[in-house]
């Protein structure tokens, strides 16, 4: 018996890119941070980064923010293209992420099909894509913001865009340990992940 | 038995829960494994991630990516672009100094016998006084200063616009590079785009007061769009070349063309 894929191979290859990306982009993000931090009594312990030194990281970070980038658009695209998006991530309303959420927190919301979003997940992976933009488009303000003064501006300054990047990756590092948690307890979705069904 | 006599008779231990304890890690061998494997996986990440940093091809495939991006900087540099301008007011005091070594250590420059000098591709006049340096036409900026470890200051700078001074020393500023040696050993090399740029400024002055040592006294060369390590101090010596010249910083990994 054939059972049918659920999630195709671009997804599982953009997924699979993303998260060494992102994992790449956090940890050498952190060594970055810690040369300067925004808030003086958060340092990022030297274990849990990358690069080594300061110079160790910024190479890390510009060379995986490539990946990062190309994968996303490529994710973005395939997913618009094939109309996922509409058909995985649509439609979510604030009513249905609350009755979801609250059926979740009493142990029940189901699983048994994994091809069908309920939509604390749908409003999660949306939230997920739309800080992803805002991460780049910090990153890149920060990174040049003299060349990109709409984007300057729209981030309120070079020292606001800072602020912005970071708590975008803290938003992204929140989802990553939510998500993982699900994942670890619901372990048929790292399957589905890995073989499409 | 014998071993729960020795476990009772020896240590006092509580033997049966020992005992017990064994015997449930050794029915659940799957599940020793899978922890095992779990922390062994940990191990590896942890150790490939100390590895990763000192592998020779790793090291190689990211300064080929630095220098990638240093064309792709030069592509998005757009030599009209102006870094934006702050009022007085909004001048960081005091502004923070900032070098390779701590500020009792700042060079001495004897202004009488200082000369700066040109080199390489120049065909103009080659050796500078300060006092010829301050008779050409001056400018002033407010501009963010952005380091490379992320913090950033506004100050006050005015000097010779760089272009100016090319033009007079005769730079062929058709070539690539122009390279900087300074009083502190320090280092640095630029694009031409950006030696042009009308906001790079060879710099005399800092607030309007003659550039104090610990700012680089005799001169700095300004430019806001570039993060504060391509920016030198006490320069004593430039050179105009096609041969790329490096730097203190970048040498040791920090990317080359450093542009904001």
């Amino acid at each position: 018996m054939k059972q049918q894929t659920v999630q195709p191979g671009w997804v599982r290859v953009t997924h699979w890119i993303n998260a060494l990306a992102v994992v790449v982009m956090v940890t050498s993000g952190w060594q970055i941070y810690n040369a300067s931090p925004i808030f003086s009594a958060l340092t990022f312990p030297a274990g849990i980064t990358l690069g080594g030194w300061l110079g160790g990281a910024l190479q890390w970070h510009f060379a995986a923010m490539w990946l990062l980038v190309a994968n996303f658009i490529a994710y973005v695209v395939l997913n618009t293209a094939t109309g996922r998006f509409q058909r995985k991530l649509w439609p979510v309303s604030v009513k249905s992420v609350v009755a979801d959420a609250l059926a979740a927190l009493r142990g029940k919301l189901g699983h048994d099909d994994l091809s069908q979003y309920n939509a604390v997940q749908k409003f999660a992976y949306l939230a997920v894509i739309a800080d992803l933009v805002i991460v780049i488009l910090s990153g890149l303000a920060v990174w040049k913001s003299v060349q990109f003064p709409m984007l300057r501006t729209l981030m309120g300054g070079y020292d606001s865009a800072r602020v912005v990047h970071f708590f975008a990756m803290s938003f992204l590092v929140a989802f990553f340990v939510l998500h993982v948690v699900m994942v670890a307890l619901v372990p048929r979705s790292l399957l589905l992940m890995i073989r499409g069904r | 038995m014998s071993i729960r006599k020795i476990l009772t008779g020896v240590s006092g231990l509580d033997a049966a829960s020992i005992i017990k304890d064994a015997q449930k890690e050794l029915k659940a061998p799957a599940r020793r494994l899978f922890g095992k494997r779990i922390l062994t996986l940990g191990g590896l990440a942890m150790l490939s991630g100390c590895d990763l940093t000192n592998d020779k091809s790793v090291n190689a495939m990211l300064r080929k990516m630095s220098s990638f991006n240093d064309d792709a900087q030069a592509l998005l540099f757009d030599p009209n672009k102006l870094a934006p301008t702050y009022p007085e007011s909004m001048i960081t005091r005091p502004f923070p100094f900032n070098a390779f070594y701590d500020i009792d250590e700042v060079p001495e420059v004897d202004p009488a016998t200082y000369r700066l000098q040109v080199g390489g591709l120049a065909r103009g006049k080659r050796v500078w006084t300060l006092e010829e340096l301050r008779a050409l036409p001056q400018e002033s900026q407010i501009t963010r200063h952005i380091c490379i470890e992320g913090w950033s200051a506004i100050g006050k700078w005015g000097g010779v616009r760089f272009a100016d001074f090319l033009a007079r020393s005769g730079a062929d500023t058709t070539a690539k590079y122009v390279a900087f040696q300074c009083a502190d050993n320090y280092s640095t090399s630029i694009d031409m785009p950006t030696a042009l740029h009308a906001q790079t400024l060879l710099t005399l002055t800092y607030d309007g007061q003659v550039l104090p040592p610990k700012y680089g006294f005799p001169m700095k060369l300004r430019m806001p769009t570039k993060l504060g390590y391509k920016n030198p101090k006490h320069i004593v010596s430039i050179t105009v070349t096609n041969q790329y010249p490096g730097g203190y910083w970048e040498n040791q990994g920090y990317n080359w063309f450093g542009g904001s």
